[in-house]
């Protein structure tokens, strides 16, 4: 999992200019005008692909590349990604420098080009961005991995543009882990798995013997906390992502689940249910000490910590439905938040600070939506039969969740599936996988 | 159209008749089947000895014991008196029209309310074991109030 990705920023500048920028894009917005945007496919010399398709098969590897950066583009809602077969100039001279009519014929405003080399057993792969109206480069980089990292390569491509044009860190050197679900409703099997941002690379983390549920990353993606059923035995898990070794969180007496990590990956936060009341607990991973922090007879669950690890908001019906509160990280000055009509579950703290996004069931539909941490601001995004569990993309801008399909009689019709839409309420997307797939949780970016 | 194809064909259509009627007869007893959100009927219920029901039902988000649920608690605790060397599970059940880790916890006070019910019936707490499911488990798998309805509950099951 930890693949090195040995990125050697070798020459080029970062920004080659910051003043009077043409190009801006602005994310605060809905996606009304769509930035048009040229990726050339990647250009490789034929001795270059020859070594490649040794390693990778035959695959034109530049045209990959430039179609993952497509797709990456096109998904934010954000950037149109214009028709390849449109394109005038041949990739590797529009890499060197561009006939920028020719691309203003287009209507691009924003060109991506770039080239591929095998240098001995590594990839080297640059490219730049270039501002067709201005006539300038914006953004050139170049980076040396191994082959079979070459889907990183076209995401990190994705992220550092995104940047250049937004002003935002991007999302697309990231991984989604998720429940894998297969089988009818009254037995399901489920499995813990694990792919790209934008699909590829699934990977199966467990066999399915016993249920699972919410999966959640530590910060640096290496570890994933979770719910098993093990020996029908409900408890949090740990789970090392490289090696596959797993361990059961604590001794509790009773069934654990709900975790999360902590903002520093040092604890563990939970629910622990005894007596048939739930309260919050977190336990320290190295000194294994537990620490409970709520204590009150009602049901308090589903925790999250703010980024800064001072304060924490979690779901409790003690008001006598679902509500969302926050308190202190040592459980003091417990405060109600949720107000609005309805009940409300789920809460998660924006990376940015500022938000805590939600479920919320009111009049048998199911809402997403986000509050401000004071509770003000509700903002409802999306609207569906069901849906929960959202779970923020790394700079903030995009949630992920999953949705239930209503079912017939005999079950038939029912599937569960994995969705974007972005902070702004706009760009609701389905986000494809393999098998049917709830509880999804997005990883930080795996290249800092 | 041959003597066999005609009896085939009458043959589905009875038998269409049959399953139409059947969900007819579903349909109007449906309302009395539920009574105020908890369920009442027994469509779904095993036996854990003649006379003794294995499970019993909740209303949508509560974990109180209707007067049915009760009277079926006591005959599993009498049960048990007399089967002393049994040990059992209280499975948890929620509906699918929750968030799931809430339900994870509604799940556990249920089974825990039932225990508890045994236990002042004179059942050691060391006989009864709880574990929620949740809303990973449930019975019926439509998406409709019946379905709903059978599947808020908790079971006792046996554990050895």
């Amino acid at each position: 999992m930890k693949k090195k990705i040995v990125i050697i920023i070798s020459f080029f500048i970062f920004f080659s200019f910051n003043s009077h920028a043409l190009i801006e894009v602005d994310i605060t917005r809905g996606n009304l005008n769509p930035l048009p945007v040229a990726v050339s496919p990647l250009f490789i010399d034929s001795t270059s692909e020859n070594k490649i398709s040794k390693e990778l098969g035959n695959l034109n590897i530049g045209l990959e590349i430039s179609t993952i950066i497509e797709n990456n583009l096109k998904k934010t809602g954000l950037f149109n990604p214009l028709n390849q077969d449109a394109f005038i100039q041949k990739p590797d001279i529009a890499h060197l420098k561009p006939r920028f009519e020719d691309w203003q014929l287009i209507k691009a405003q924003a060109l991506i080009t770039g080239k591929v080399e095998m240098l001995e057993n590594n990839l080297r792969v640059e490219f730049r961005l270039w501002d067709i109206l201005a006539g300038r480069e914006m953004l050139a980089l170049a980076f040396t991995t191994v082959p079979n990292n070459y889907r990183r390569v076209g995401h990190i491509i994705t992220d550092k543009v995104y940047q250049r044009l937004t002003g935002e860190q991007g999302y697309f050197d990231t991984r989604i882990i998720y429940v894998a679900e297969e089988g009818p409703k009254t037995q399901r099997i489920k499995k813990l798995a694990i792919m790209d941002q934008d699909g590829a690379n699934t990977k199966y983390l467990t066999l399915g013997n016993e249920l699972v549920l919410t999966p959640r990353f530590n910060p640096t993606n290496q570890m994933v906390t979770y719910l098993s059923y093990f020996r029908n035995l409900p408890r949090v898990y740990l789970l090392d992502i490289e090696t596959g070794v797993q361990e059961v969180v604590g001794t509790f007496p009773g069934m654990t689940f709900a975790p999360r990590f902590s903002p520093d990956g040092k604890k563990i936060i939970m629910s622990f249910a005894k007596d048939g009341n739930s309260d919050i607990y977190t336990m320290n991973l190295e000194s294994r000490e537990v620490e409970q922090i709520t204590d009150h007879p009602s049901i308090d669950t589903s925790p999250s910590y703010s980024p800064n690890g001072k304060l924490i908001t979690f779901n409790s019906d003690r008001s006598g439905y679902q509500q969302i509160y926050v308190m202190r990280s040592d459980g003091s000055n417990v405060k109600r938040i949720s107000f609005g009509t309805g009940i409300y579950g789920t809460p998660v703290w924006s990376p940015r600070g500022d938000l805590i996004a939600f479920t919320k069931l009111h009049k048998g539909k199911f809402y997403i939506g986000v509050m401000r941490i004071d509770g003000k601001g509700e903002r409802l995004l999306t609207e569906n039969y069901y849906q929960e569990a959202p779970s923020w993309s790394p700079n903030g801008r995009v949630l992920i969740f999953y949705r239930e399909t209503k079912s017939g009689d005999q079950g038939e019709g029912f599937s569960a599936t994995l969705w974007s839409i972005d902070l702004t309420g706009y760009n609701e997307r389905k986000v494809e996988t393999l098998t049917d797939a709830s509880d999804p949780s997005w990883s930080s970016l795996l290249t800092k | 159209m041959n003597f066999k194809v005609f009896i085939r064909n009458i043959f589905i259509v009875t038998v269409a008749t049959l399953v139409l009627s059947a969900c007819a007869t579903k349909t109007t007893t449906l309302p009395s089947q539920i009574q105020g959100d908890v369920y009442t009927g027994t469509d779904t219920v095993e036996y854990l000895a003649k006379g003794v029901p294995d499970r019993v039902f909740f209303a949508t988000n509560e974990s109180v014991l209707t007067t049915a649920s009760r009277d079926t608690l006591r005959k599993q605790a009498a049960w048990m008196r007399t089967n002393d060397s049994l040990s059992f599970t209280i499975e948890g059940h929620a509906d699918e029209r929750g968030t799931r880790e809430y339900n994870l916890a509604l799940g556990e006070r249920r089974a825990n309310v039932a225990k508890d019910y045994l236990m002042t019936y004179g059942i050691s707490g060391n006989r009864l074991s709880v574990i929620s499911y949740g809303k990973e488990r449930p019975v019926n798998s439509g998406s409709n109030p019946l379905a709903w309805s059978q599947n808020r509950r908790s079971v006792t099951v046996k554990a050895n």
